[in-house]
């Protein structure tokens, strides 16, 4: 197909503001996929992307439509997978953002324009859902107007529901969004936008063909990692994988690379010949690091070889997984997790309990920190139990957050954002009545419950967005938390000096409701260093024998006594006491709202 | 059968259950005799239920049956031939029979003396017995058939706290049983009491204990009141008694204290006794000691349940079917428990250990848990020399959970 006949586009959207739904609309439409093929929301394949309804993996389908190659790629729609956006975005000219006419400009959809925007695409917006009773396409139209400066009569009026105006979209994107613009002569360049691993073909790379043209057999290299391979096959999505002896400048379509680990071909990266190598790489490549940390543990230790193999065929498929073996004294073997944020986190263990049946313990999240100690050296450190009790500064992660909410919540925000050393940006009027905010906020004070708080402050009616913004210093310090005078690694948290007496009195608190009470006294201590700033005590038990026991008691009295046993077991034994596996779980718990 | 008991004034000494080793060497010699197919050691123990009772308490989770007076003579004839079919797992002769409840003595007194007269001789022989139903004529005719032990279910001396407890009498009807039953000759008169009632305040327990005391009872026995799930009781009370948890927890102590400091024996976790005897008696419940022992006995009646050797079985609760099964001539649908060494071994320990002297642990080591055992030294709640095993004072106190660390 000739460069000018083709259309790179993407769909971008909040949340739930029907991207999906608009993309099975396109597939019927252009009778890519028969209806009896179709399924709601063809593109997310795993069965997860189709239970919470959002898009994890971005894949790209090739359609026709009045005589254009119409190459439309998925992105995934959470803030955690940015910079997978932002590659996906990369790889088109165009853009049709998606707004809900019921709900109007959501922070995710502001966030995904910006990223469009940025990467220099034609923006088509339409305003979907205009069947619902309580849609407003003209106020929506003028929102999303004014974020482009565009002007609302611009503003395409869809139902992808029901298929009304789909076909207007796809005349638009013809109309509106320029052709590829590479140098089809050149020595060859493809952008890795995304990929996937197939254990028979091992990595396919899902790329855009930039400059020159790419043809099965080929030797190939990534430009970034070194990685060489030959291109055991190259091909498009019709939707199903459909081979081609070659891709040229301007196509979207995978490569088999036969490769057998994924981190050998990272997003972003550049393909280009072996042969005919060109000398520079395209733009925008970055090491993704994960700024989310948890341990994994096997809630029974036996499991914990199965939870090993999981890891390592999930990291198949996903690059921005990385793990390393995790000893706890108190939840044993385990992996250190590390995520690009909460949602990412949250998958992650949803598969591993789903796909590889795998009961877990998951302890509460933590941000990275870049520690300087005394002795003048620089670590990075992903896990409080290693955090030095003496530091010379400590910098954390940030994040840009957008917020938007109706205007009568605007102070309830405020209020979260500042509990949480949240510093104010700027405050603007979408409209009347929606108002949107920008903070920078410690990575580490959203990663627990900043959206839950957020969600309820608002009734439900914030949305919110973030991207990372860097490294600041801040005033932290390690709480460790002793039981009966032995430090609990698990249980050590890195907080702001300034929270460190409430969250550690909630913690203690809470730790004393989970702990079941012992044959001992049982001490429990939060200490910064040496010093102890909080102290619960869960007392003694002074009773616990069955008062009668004759003849006909003793067969229910030594069941009574297996089923303590039984109870045991369940428990971690820190020092002499049983400790409950939930107990380790009160971090997560704290209900910092309880500060304010 | 028939033989009558013994009088009561030679009522043997208990000396033999505590001491097995210097049994008489008669005894052990008639044990080897045994045809083969009975029991190796047929068991000393007889245990026989009367369920019948006026009415249901509501924290009673017994096998009762209420009313039925008509039925008072055929359960004794059911009684007397379940006894003739298990014959051959008792000894020729008897340590202990017990009589319980049910109200035993609400059995039409013509049924009872029957039954009490038709069991085989024993060296102890108790019988329970609610207060409003010990009159003089009562406690003289248990006397005269060879009773040695009357257990009186006294449970409070306070109108207010037994009426939460359904109880028909009185304190002044356990007054008057205690005094009909020295009257009547008695010299070993238990006292049963409950505390932890709703409602039961500290000093409410302490005037129970003190009414108790008055009656200088050769024996008492204190249970915490237990409200089982799914009784009326529980029903009613539950939400009271959660309240008051953390206030009854001192109860247990502040009982053994007061018992203790007026010269009683703590000798099982519920059970005190008397050490001043006259005449030098052990005061403790022998049929009792056989089960926190570990003896082997049998149980007659609906829901009795027998442990021979390594066989635990519960007769049916249901009094029609039981009756109707021995006038057949057949036994009574029973659920059969298989004991394995190693659950006889756990079950000798457990209940070992709610008693006041050293455990032997001859034959019990593979039940224990030696890491179990160091962790309950360290924290004093056991102590553990020469082969022996004991709970310290604070261990009893937290016995269920003590034995639950020192055993596999």
């Amino acid at each position: 197909m000739e460069q000018a006949r083709i259309r790179n586009f993407s769909i971008i959207a909040h949340i739930d503001h029907g991207k999906s739904t608009l993309a099975d609309r396109i597939l019927e439409l252009t009778e890519t996929v028969s209806a009896r093929e179709m399924r709601d929301q063809l593109l997310d394949s795993m069965e997860l992307e189709r239970e919470r309804g959002i898009t994890i993996k971005a894949q790209a389908v090739r359609v026709a439509w009045k005589g254009h190659e119409l190459n439309l790629i998925d992105t995934p729609g959470h803030v955690d997978f940015t910079y997978e956006v932002s590659r996906s975005l990369q790889a088109c000219e165009g853009a049709v953002l998606v707004v809900d006419a019921a709900q109007g400009v959501e922070a995710q959809t502001l966030a995904n324009a910006y990223l469009a925007i940025e990467n220099g695409l034609e923006v088509v917006p339409v305003a979907n859902k205009i069947d619902l009773p309580q849609a407003d396409p003209d106020a929506t139209a003028v929102e999303v107007a004014d974020l482009l400066g565009d002007d609302p009569t611009q503003v395409l009026r869809i139902s992808a529901k029901t298929g009304d105006g789909v076909a207007a979209v796809l005349d638009a994107v013809v109309e509106r969004v320029p052709p590829p613009a590479g140098d089809p002569d050149a020595p060859p360049r493809a952008l890795v936008f995304d990929s996937s691993y197939d254990q028979y073909r091992g990595v396919v790379a899902f790329v855009r063909v930039v400059d020159g043209s790419f043809s099965r057999r080929e030797p190939l290299r990534a430009m970034a990692t070194g990685t060489r391979f030959d291109a055991e096959e190259l091909g498009f999505f019709s939707p199903t994988m459909t081979p081609v002896d070659s891709l040229s400048a301007g196509e979207v379509g995978y490569v088999v690379t036969g490769l057998k680990d994924v981190s050998r071909l990272r997003v972003g990266d550049t393909l280009t010949s072996v042969r005919r190598p060109a000398s520079e790489p395209l733009p925008g490549y970055q090491d993704v690091k994960p700024m989310v940390f948890a341990g994994l543990f096997p809630t029974d230790s036996d499991d914990y070889p199965e939870l090993r193999d999981a890891l390592e065929r999930l990291e198949l498929n996903d690059a921005a997984l990385v793990y390393e073996p995790e000893t706890s004294q108190a939840l044993g073997f385990g992996f250190r997790c590390g995520f690009l944020g909460l949602l990412h986190m949250e998958i992650v263990r949803e598969r591993l309990e789903r796909e590889f049946g795998l009961d877990l313990l998951v302890t509460a999240p933590n941000v990275a920190y870049r520690v300087k100690e005394r002795t003048g050296r620089w670590l990075e450190v992903h896990n409080p139990a290693e955090f030095p009790r003496e530091v010379e500064e400590v910098d954390e992660p940030y994040v840009a957050a957008s917020i938007i909410v109706p205007k009568d919540y605007v102070g309830a925000v405020m209020e979260l954002c500042t509990e949480r050393r949240g510093t104010f940006g700027r405050l603007e009027y979408l409209s009347p009545d929606r108002v949107h905010l920008t903070y920078d906020l410690p990575l580490a004070e959203i990663v627990l419950d900043f959206y839950d708080q957020l969600k309820s402050r608002t009734r439900g009616y914030a949305s919110f967005d973030y991207d990372l913004a860097g490294f600041k210093p801040g005033d932290l310090v390690r709480v460790d938390v002793l039981v009966a005078g032995e430090p609990v690694d698990a249980l050590s948290l890195v907080v702001h000096r300034d929270f460190a007496y409430d969250r550690s009195r909630l913690l203690v608190e809470k730790l004393r409701e989970e702990i079941p009470r012992q044959l001992f006294d049982v001490a429990i201590q939060a200490a910064i260093g040496s010093r102890v700033i909080a102290r619960e005590t869960v007392k003694a038990k002074r009773k616990d024998v069955l008062a009668k026991c004759y003849g006909g008691d003793i067969t229910r009295k030594r069941k009574l006594l297996e089923k303590q046993k039984a109870g045991k077991k369940r428990m971690k034994r820190v020092g002499a006491v049983e400790v409950p596996q939930e107990a380790f779980l009160a971090v997560l718990n704290i209900g910092q709202s309880g500060r304010g | 059968m028939g033989t009558g008991l013994h009088p009561p004034g030679k009522t043997a000494r208990g000396a033999a259950l505590h001491q097995p080793a210097d049994a008489p060497a008669a005894r052990e010699a008639a044990r080897r005799r045994l045809p083969e197919g009975r029991a190796l050691e047929p068991a000393r123990h007889l245990y026989v239920h009367l369920p019948f009772c006026a009415h249901r308490c509501g924290y009673c989770d017994f096998v009762t049956v209420v009313g039925r007076r008509d039925h008072h003579a055929a359960y004794v004839d059911a009684l007397l031939a379940e006894l003739e079919l298990e014959r051959a797992s008792l000894a020729a002769e008897l340590e202990t029979v017990f009589l319980g409840g049910g109200t035993p003595t609400f059995t039409a007194l013509p049924e009872l003396l029957r039954l009490l007269r038709a069991l085989p001789a024993a060296e102890e022989v108790t019988v329970e017995a609610n207060p409003e139903t010990v009159t003089a004529e009562v406690a003289s005719a248990l006397r005269a058939a060879g009773v040695t032990r009357v257990s009186l279910g006294a449970q409070s001396f306070q109108p207010r706290l037994l009426e939460v407890l359904d109880r028909v009498a009185g304190p002044d009807d356990v007054r008057r049983a205690v005094h009909h039953l020295r009257d009547a000759g008695f010299d070993n008169i238990s006292l049963d009491l409950v505390y932890g009632i709703p409602g039961q305040s500290a000093s409410d327990l302490d005037a129970d204990l003190g009414a108790a005391l008055e009656l200088q009872p050769e024996h008492l026995s204190c249970y915490e009141l237990e409200a089982k799930p799914g009784t009326r009781f529980t029903h009613a009370w539950g939400a009271e008694l959660a309240r008051q948890a953390e206030a009854l927890e001192g109860y247990f102590e502040r009982v053994v204290d007061r018992l203790t400091g007026s010269g009683y024996r703590w000798y099982e976790t519920a059970n005190f006794c008397r050490t001043d005897d006259a005449q030098g008696r052990d005061l403790r419940a022998r049929h009792n000691l056989a089960y926190w022992l570990g003896r082997d006995y049998l149980g007659l009646g609906i829901g009795a349940v027998s442990t021979i050797e390594n066989r635990r079985w519960r007769n049916t609760p249901r009094l029609g079917r039981y009756l109707a099964a021995l006038a057949a001539g057949r036994a009574p649908e029973r659920e059969v428990e298989p004991l394995d060494p190693g659950v006889r071994a756990r079950e000798r320990a457990l209940l070992g250990l709610r008693l006041d002297q050293p455990l032997s642990l001859a034959g019990l080591r593979f039940v224990l848990d030696e890491a179990g055992l160091a962790r309950m030294e360290r924290l004093g709640l056991a102590v553990h020399e020469h082969e022996t095993l004991a709970l310290t004072r604070r261990g009893r106190f937290l016995g269920g959970a003590v034995a639950a660390e020192l055993l596999i």
